[in-house]
């Protein structure tokens, strides 16, 4: 490759300078969207926004202008689905008030590189902010309630830091599931159910919980009873509840102030915690490797659930500990605590010491640069990806299929690649034993201009006995 | 009867036939869709421009793929094309794989309940071959791990195409063309058994369906949707609907077993589904995830066909968590099944949305006649080829 087109891929594969698009009252932010490119900044002022909004591009900010405390909102009237539903790569949205909607407010499928932060979100649904399948995300400084599952769900995704929220009045405060590299940090979550919950749930796509950090949180006060949809797998999760880590491996519970969660401050388990769901054998269940270094804790397990008020008259009390291990393999001593004797606890007599008394050595767990959100490839290979990958479906070389064979083709057509980049955005059916041919409009002229060329160039060496015998040599400069 | 004779006089005929062994010839040519190195067949796919969390192949528009079975002669394709067409690999001669995998349903056959040999019914309904080369798991009950395992369940069971392994292999040994056909795929002689089944798991995963309309916007063609399939799109893909979280984008199955409570058809009792081949009570009721690609050519719906519409089919996920659970029955339903409350408008959406999945374009030509001289079954063919 040489040094222009080098750079021209290095140029391609940034996020470009882009443009501002603004969105006032009476607009949709839709609208925004479906004209904005890889770059651009949506800005949207203060107003009334009642719409879901879908973002099928990259490197999109959806940047909310806050005037005089006076919010944009996206209201949902407890009738629209989600509020921001993304798929691209390099999302951010800001400075938005979500409310009453269905679904989530945020969920991002599959886009890496997220960034959602000084959000307020008012009782969106199921979730409030819910990044699947995403690597290297950043959820900061969210203030999110009234959600009736989890108020922010980082679900199958990789390097995520959650830091600087408040979450109350949930099911759960912040869920950590199916993901590896996450920290969970300066957050509030109060009187919500349960308010920080680290775990596997069995029988989705992605199988593992591990490496997550969760450290200098304050869960405080979470006893607001369950209003869990029924079935749901958060509708089985026990009231007053600090910490829930669950089958999930080497997390780490550093510096939090866990008070007044009235079943537990922690509680470690395996799968067994939640029932009546189906199993899934790829799914390990055990909590291994669980390090509770030093951390606040008091005043939890004032009133537990029945079932802890149960366990604990074994060990003639009817309230709650600090730290509940007492299931399975949550008991064993890959897992470890420092300074044990300050806390209640129950099922960690075999627990180790921990032989480490901090994380501090890790500040993010955010990839240094962005995920590369694709392989960088050239037009070239784009142009043959798409030839073989749709082209070539109905047009072989020498023989026929659905279409007719490329040879032919190219005797037709053997120097006006624009008669082929014109005809295929608009065919007609030209030869009357093939059918006609399907649109491929779609495409931009400059890509069926491309295409065409390479169509023309596909195997030379047969393409110059075909233009042999008619007299007529192929203009090719491809190998 | 008809059949029977036919397949007598082809028995007769098997001697004769040695005169004309030269004519068959294996294509060279990798499939559509695929492309050749070093004498191998491997996809080619613009998905392959994306990555996927952890090379799951799950995730939205712009996600990878899971890994393909690839890597197969263009000869040994070939091969498994003319098998799969055949009916000689039935017990009596009446039935091709083809049969329950017709190309013009998506390679199901439009039944809830497939006919085998003597008109037996099959236990469910035949699944699309298409993207098969990317599961994981293989029948509805996902009891099976490769293909090559799979090809033995139909073959071989008594109620389906009802062969025996001693029986197709003396078949195929005593037919000189496919002699000469399994020679050219495969350089050994003589024919084994293990060939029949890696030809035939070679055809079914060079079944491709990657280019439908939804594929082109996943790509960034966003006009190639119409915006009632956008809108229903929309729905899928919501928190709400949530259609997404199991047929999860770009094979539309995440390849989970779920446990969804559908109803049987009327006088059939439960079938217990994923608990037969575990044992596991809590897998009891539950399917493999089916992808639904081509979803609007293969009605009926469910694995026992219960519903004839796709609009029935999505309508069951709105009528209740568990509505259509047997009394007496406790099964632990998937937690995404609940009360999602979707309007008619909504519903309809979907269906739009679902028949913008179709693509049959890489449809491989199907064989006029095939190797044993027995007649193939054209009436389901969507085209055929001219030169053979």
């Amino acid at each position: 490759m040489n040094k222009i087109s080098l750079i021209f891929v290095l140029l391609l594969s940034l996020p470009a300078f882009g443009k501002e698009i603004t969105v006032k009252d009476g607009g949709t932010i839709q609208a925004a969207i479906n004209q904005a490119v890889s770059g651009d900044v949506i800005l949207i002022h203060p107003g009334t926004y009642r719409e879901s909004v879908y973002v099928d591009k990259d490197n999109i900010t959806l940047r909310g202008v806050v005037k005089e405390g006076k919010w944009p909102v996206m209201e949902g009237d407890h009738k629209l689905n989600d509020a921001i539903l993304y798929s691209g790569n390099g999302i951010t949205i800001e400075w938005i008030k979500i409310m009453h909607y269905k679904g989530n407010a945020i969920m991002g499928q599959s886009g890496n590189n997220y960034v959602i932060r000084n959000n307020w979100i008012i009782d969106t649904g199921v979730y409030g902010i819910f990044p699947q399948f995403g690597k290297n995300g950043l959820i900061e400084y969210n203030v999110l309630s009234g959600i009736e599952d989890a108020a922010i769900y980082v679900g199958m995704c990789d390097n995520v830091d959650v830091k600087h929220n408040e979450v109350f009045d949930s099911v759960a405060g912040i869920e950590i599931e199916n993901t590896r590299h996450a920290l969970v940090e300066n957050n509030y979550a109060h009187n919500n159910t349960a308010g920080i919950l680290v775990f596997i749930t069995p029988g989705l796509p992605i199988k593992t919980t591990y490496d997550v950090i969760v450290r200098n949180n304050f869960v405080v006060d979470n006893n607001t009873p369950n209003f869990g949809a029924p079935g749901s797998i958060v509708s089985k999760v026990p009231v007053g509840v600090g910490m829930v880590i669950m089958a999930a491996d080497d997390v780490k519970i550093e510096g939090n102030i866990i008070t007044g969660n009235q079943t537990a401050g922690i509680v470690i388990t395996d799968l067994a915690f939640i029932t009546d769901v189906a199993s899934d054998k790829e799914s390990e269940p055990n909590p291994d490797n669980i390090q509770v270094l030093d951390n606040l804790m008091f005043n939890n397990g004032s009133d537990p659930v029945a079932e802890v008020k149960a366990a604990m008259l074994t060990k003639f009390t009817t309230t709650g500990p600090d730290i509940l291990a007492n299931v399975g393999s949550a008991q064993e001593p890959d897992n470890c605590i420092l300074n044990a004797e300050r806390y209640t606890s129950f099922g960690i007599g075999k627990w180790s010491q921990c032989d480490i008394s901090t994380t501090a050595d890790v500040t993010t767990y955010l990839l240094k640069g962005d995920a590369a959100p694709r392989d960088i490839e050239t037009t070239e290979d784009r142009v043959a990806r798409l030839y073989k990958g749709i082209c070539a479906g109905c047009h072989a070389y020498n023989l026929r299929m659905i279409g007719p064979p490329t040879m032919a083709i190219q005797a037709q057509y053997y120097e006006n690649p624009e008669g082929i980049a014109d005809y295929i955005a608009n065919p007609v059916k030209k030869r009357p034993d093939f059918p006609a041919m399907p649109s491929q409009g779609h495409l931009s002229e400059e890509l069926r201009m491309k295409v065409a060329e390479y169509m023309l160039c596909l195997s030379p060496g047969k393409l110059a006995e075909v233009a042999a015998t008619q007299g007529q040599v192929a203009k090719c400069q491809q190998p | 009867m008809l059949r029977t004779w036919v397949f007598c006089l082809w028995l007769l005929s098997g001697l004769t036939a040695a005169t004309t062994a030269g004519e068959w010839q294996l294509s060279e040519l990798c499939p559509a869709g695929f492309t050749q190195r070093e004498g191998r067949c491997y996809l080619q796919t613009l998905y392959q421009d994306y990555g996927s969390l952890q090379n799951s192949g799950v995730g939205g528009l712009k996600t990878g793929l899971p890994e393909i079975r690839q890597g197969f002669t263009a000869q040994q394709i070939d091969l498994g094309r003319y098998l799969f067409f055949d009916p000689m690999l039935s017990g009596d001669g009446s039935l091709s794989c083809a049969s329950c995998h017709q190309p013009d349903k998506a390679f199901t056959d439009g039944k809830g309940q497939s006919l085998g040999i003597h008109n037996q019914l099959a236990d469910r309904s035949s699944p699309s071959l298409w993207n098969v080369g990317f599961l994981k798991t293989l029948f509805w009950d996902a009891r099976a791990t490769a293909l090559e395992e799979q090809a033995l369940g139909p073959l071989y069971a008594k109620h389906e195409m009802g062969n025996t392994p001693e029986q197709l292999l003396a078949t195929l040994r005593s037919n000189v063309h496919y002699q000469a056909l399994f020679a050219q795929a495969f350089s050994e002689t003589p024919i084994r058994l293990e060939q029949v089944y890696t030809a035939l798991a070679a055809f079914e995963a060079s079944l491709i369906s990657l280019n439908s309309r939804y594929d082109l916007y996943a790509h960034g063609f966003h006009d190639a949707l119409t915006a009632n399939e956008i809108a229903g799109m929309n729905v899928f893909r919501s928190f709400v609907a949530r259609c997404a979280e199991c047929h999860t984008p770009p094979l539309f199955s995440n390849q989970q077993i779920a446990v969804l409570g559908t109803p049987e058809p009327e006088g059939k009792p439960l079938d217990i589904g994923a608990e037969g081949p575990t044992g596991d009570r809590s897998l009891r009721g539950g399917f493999k995830v089916p992808s639904l690609r081509n979803i609007a050519l293969t009605a009926p719906y469910m694995h026992s066909g219960r519903f004839k519409t796709l609009r029935e089919t999505v309508e069951f996920y709105t009528k209740g968590r568990g509505h259509a659970v047997p009394k007496g029955e406790t099964l632990s339903l998937h937690w995404h099944i609940w009360e999602p409350k979707l309007t008619d408008v909504e519903l309809d959406r979907l269906v739009d949305f679902l028949s913008a999945l179709t693509d049959q374009s890489f449809m491989p030509v199907i064989p006029t006649r095939v190797p044993s001289g027995l007649p193939v079954d054209n009436q389901h063919n969507t085209h055929v080829s001219m030169g053979e």
